[in-house]
């Protein structure tokens, strides 16, 4: 049986989410007699056309340019993959989505006129379907590699979907929330990087995007409770990685719509 | 048997006294005898079980102030050793991993061949058990050990494990104990059961384990006084106890009661963030998968701890069953305080409280029921 062809695609991005692939060390040279990487710029001058049986995914779409060409990727695989908070919810990129572009160019650079971008930045689906999509910012290499295997083996990937705060219970780690009244967006992310901020005493800043069904209007109204400014919580929940993810924006929109609400009257 | 004897070696449900100076010995015994002692510790802000070699390790003169979504370590005012009541953890960490290899396989040709992993936890010595945490443990043992099947990993290390229990002199405002009859006063499940007083401790004997340990220290009888001491500082306890849980007919009242409206609203509140069932001592659900290396030669079989309030536990082919807040938040608490009962003859809820206290919104069990309570449907 031929090897599967695997090839990996970057749009608005850090690259850091396919470097993950190239860190999974132990794992890798298993992984080539398996799998057969016919695209993959950041790691080899080989460059194969399509098609391909599963396409890594990586990045937003922010220019007309990449809208186009995702819809070839598209085209030439038969898995889609998207990769990371980028390619799955828009990335940090999509602070742009709340602000005037225009007036972004024309602070930044002197001859804005050369530069093509679009408004927005918008995760991969809502240009094409989309047949997995694994989280983090960056994503977990276990858990990309629990995706490669699960094709390989022609099941279902398995990878959490639960809160954050499930981690911490099993790792034994005590809620930063409770105990020293520490924000924490941790029991409406999806977990995925082992509850890793708590561990360090820090509260989790929801890297891996809403978990399933987030209940995020009881969170924000317990921080309101631990006297977390409104600015920040909308803050936490839009301006990062993950912000332009539904669940997440539609609550930021939602305190920052009630803030105007407030100072208006 | 002569007046020395009966002084020198304690007998079964004797009271005994040990001086604190004299409590070192005590743990510098069970590390001798093998025992891996955990007990409460101060970490990440918060008192937690934790390796005791050294009566240093205790949290002297630290206590808890707790409310719902609240956990304050606080300073004490006096040098009390025990004087805080449950943490975040409990004995179920030990006896119930949260996650651990039950079996492994590996590929033998076109066979696999079958590999058990042996659980090799040296024996604890738990030292500060409440009495809650005591019946949360025999709640989990009709669970893990006198049900049909029993767990081996379970099952060992609970049957080499000691325990060594302390009576609280102290509640918490999350604590219900009195409501579930299980507590403040530790009354059966230990070898030994302490009660701390300024300058010693009563040392009661609960079985032939904690009998041939107590000979081994330097107690003394108990002198009335001390005992009626002792009698003071658990009954603290029992006054200061604020939260009430009505038990009457509870397992019916929610039954016919799954309709009723407060569970949409509690339903706004929960995150279903699965922090009650993970601190609750007798919350048994795991779920099962099996881990491979790339070859799919090796496989092994992971045990984690899982919970009805996580999305995907109750997918069956073809869907999630519990699809809303709503109905995974019911499930919990009709099990808990009603199914529970069906199925093990007790209530799966012992009133430690920790789910009012570890839950990041606040949400009081008590509380839901006395809502529901208030207006039957
Ligand atoms: S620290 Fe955050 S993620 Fe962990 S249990 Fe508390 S709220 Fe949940
Ligand atoms: S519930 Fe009762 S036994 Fe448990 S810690 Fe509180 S007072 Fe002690
Ligand atoms: S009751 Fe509280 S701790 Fe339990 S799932 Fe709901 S929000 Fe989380
Ligand atoms: S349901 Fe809550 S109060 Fe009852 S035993 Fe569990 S954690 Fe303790």
């Amino acid at each position: 049986m031929p090897r599967p062809r695997l090839a990996v695609f970057k749009f608005a991005s850090c690259d850091g989410c396919q470097l993950s692939l190239l860190s999974l060390e132990d794992e890798l040279a298993a992984l080539a007699d398996k799998i057969d990487i016919v695209f993959f710029l950041e790691a080899s001058s080989r460059v194969e056309p399509g098609p391909y049986d599963i396409a890594l995914v990586e990045g937003s779409i922010t220019t007309a340019d990449d809208a186009q060409r995702i819809r070839q990727v598209r085209r030439d695989a038969e898995f889609l993959v998207t990769i990371g908070a980028c390619a799955t919810a828009g990335g940090i990129q999509a602070l742009r989505n709340w602000a005037d572009c225009d007036e972004f160019l024309a602070t930044v650079y002197a001859s804005p006129q050369y530069i093509q971008t679009l408004a927005t930045s918008t995760p991969i689906a809502s240009h094409v379907a989309v047949d997995f999509e694994l989280r983090g910012c960056p994503i977990n290499k276990q858990q990309l590699l629990e995706v490669l295997q699960s094709l390989l083996a022609g099941r279902r990937p398995r990878t959490p979907v639960h809160s954050v705060c499930l981690e911490c219970k099993r790792r034994g780690t005590v809620c930063v929330m409770v105990a020293q009244g520490t924000p924490c967006l941790g029991p409406i992310t999806h977990d995925g990087c082992g509850a890793l901020c708590p561990s360090f005493d820090r509260g989790c800043y929801g890297c891996f995007g809403p978990s399933q069904q987030p209940n995020a209007a009881s969170l924000t109204a317990q921080l309101r409770l631990l006297h977390v400014d409104t600015r920040t919580t909308i803050r936490g929940l839009r301006g990062s990685f993950n912000g332009f993810s539904p669940e997440f924006r539609s609550e930021g929109d939602r305190l920052a719509a009630e803030q105007s609400g407030d100072q208006s009257t | 048997m002569t007046q020395h004897d009966r002084e020198s070696s304690p007998s079964m449900h004797e009271t005994r006294l040990l001086d604190k100076q004299d409590f070192q010995k005590l743990v510098d015994l069970l590390w001798d005898q093998g025992y891996r002692v955990l007990g409460p510790t101060v970490s990440q802000a918060a008192i937690v079980f934790g390796e005791i070699r050294a009566i240093d390790d205790l949290p002297r003169g630290w206590t808890d102030e707790q409310s719902g979504g609240e956990y304050r370590l606080k300073r004490r005012e006096d040098d009390a050793w025990f004087g805080f009541v449950v943490g975040p953890h409990s004995p179920k960490q030990h006896f119930f991993p949260s996650r651990v290899t039950v079996v492994a396989a590996d590929r033998d040709g076109d066979a696999w061949r079958m590999r058990d992993v042996p659980d090799d936890e040296p024996p604890v010595a738990l030292l500060g058990v409440r009495a809650c945490d005591l019946a949360a443990i025999a709640v989990q043992d009709r669970t893990f050990m006198h049900a049909r099947y029993s767990d081996p990993i379970y099952r060992r290390r609970r049957e080499q494990a000691l325990i060594i229990a302390v009576n609280c002199t102290q509640a918490a405002s999350t604590c219900f104990c009195t409501s579930m009859n299980t507590g403040p006063r530790c009354s059966s499940g230990f070898d030994l059961a302490l009660t701390e007083l300024p300058d010693c401790f009563t040392v009661e004997v609960g079985s032939p384990q904690g009998a041939a340990l107590a000979a081994l220290l330097p107690t003394r009888p108990a002198d009335p006084q001390a005992l009626r001491q002792a009698e003071i500082a658990r009954q603290h306890a029992v006054d200061d106890i604020s939260k009430q849980l009505d038990t009457n007919d509870l397992r019916d009242l929610l039954l016919n009661n799954l309709e009723h409206p407060r569970w949409s609203e509690v339903a706004t509140r929960c995150l279903s963030c699965t922090n009650c069932t993970m601190v609750c001592p007798t919350c048994f659900c795991s779920s099962v998968k099996e881990v491979s290396d790339l070859d799919v030669e090796h496989v092994e079989r992971v045990r984690e701890w899982d919970t009805c309030f996580n999305w995907d536990f109750s997918y069956l082919n073809g869907g999630v069953v519990r699809d809303q807040i709503r109905s995974r938040y019911r499930q919990w608490l009709t099990h808990k305080l009603a199914s529970w009962v069906d199925q093990f003859g007790v209530s799966g809820c012992v009133g430690c409280g920790r789910c009012i206290t570890w839950c990041p919104v606040g949400i009081d069990l008590t509380e839901e029921v006395a809502a529901i309570r208030e207006t039957p449907v």
